[in-house]
């Protein structure tokens, strides 16, 4: 109860990171070569999360040239991410 | 048949995975997913589900290092494999 307050003994569980993490810019890996950047809203213990002002990069294989990996931009005001798909949670400083 | 559970265990003093975990606290780790991406960091904490909050983590893919990131919460249904670094 008292010791939550300071530094790394806030983290007694992975999840206190994602709630130090709250009302910040987060960078989240997907499934499927996805990456979501944007603010955090909420999140739960599946991590479902709702993200504000994302921006979502997709990396698709080319069609005819396998070796070329094209970038696909799409943003969004809100998003709610289902956690199954989560594979990590990074801050960004 | 069975004597005092424990008694054949190997040679370590760790005695289940768990204590292994919570040996490793603070050390440097490696964390492989499922889908070969390997993260090397510090260990802050890890719970039930193998969900994993690291440190300074680096992220190889390929054996290439890609990114670096302060903070990372990795969700536990991707982990293969965590292993202590020397």
């Amino acid at each position: 109860m008292a010791d939550t307050e300071n530094g790394t003994s806030a983290v007694a569980e992975p999840l206190d990171l994602v709630r130090l993490s709250l009302d910040e810019v987060v960078f989240v890996k997907l499934r499927g070569d996805r990456e979501l950047r944007g603010r955090l809203h909420a999140y739960d213990s599946h991590c479902n999360l709702v993200l504000g002002e994302v921006e979502e990069t997709i990396y698709v294989v080319d069609e005819d040239d396998d070796d070329t990996i094209r970038t696909v931009k799409k943003n969004s005001e809100m998003l709610f991410v289902r956690g199954d798909s989560v594979v990590i949670i990074a801050t960004t400083t | 048949m069975a004597d005092a559970p424990g008694e054949a265990a190997p040679t370590s003093s760790s005695k289940d995975p768990s204590s292994f975990l919570s040996e490793i606290h603070g050390a440097p780790i490696t964390v492989k997913l499922n889908s070969g991406v390997e993260y090397k960091g510090e260990l802050q904490s890890v719970d039930g589900y193998m969900n994993i909050a690291l440190e300074n983590t680096e992220e190889y893919v390929n054996g290439e290092r890609k990114n670096r990131y302060g903070d990372v919460f990795i969700r536990g249904n991707n982990v293969l494999y965590i292993s202590a670094d020397k």
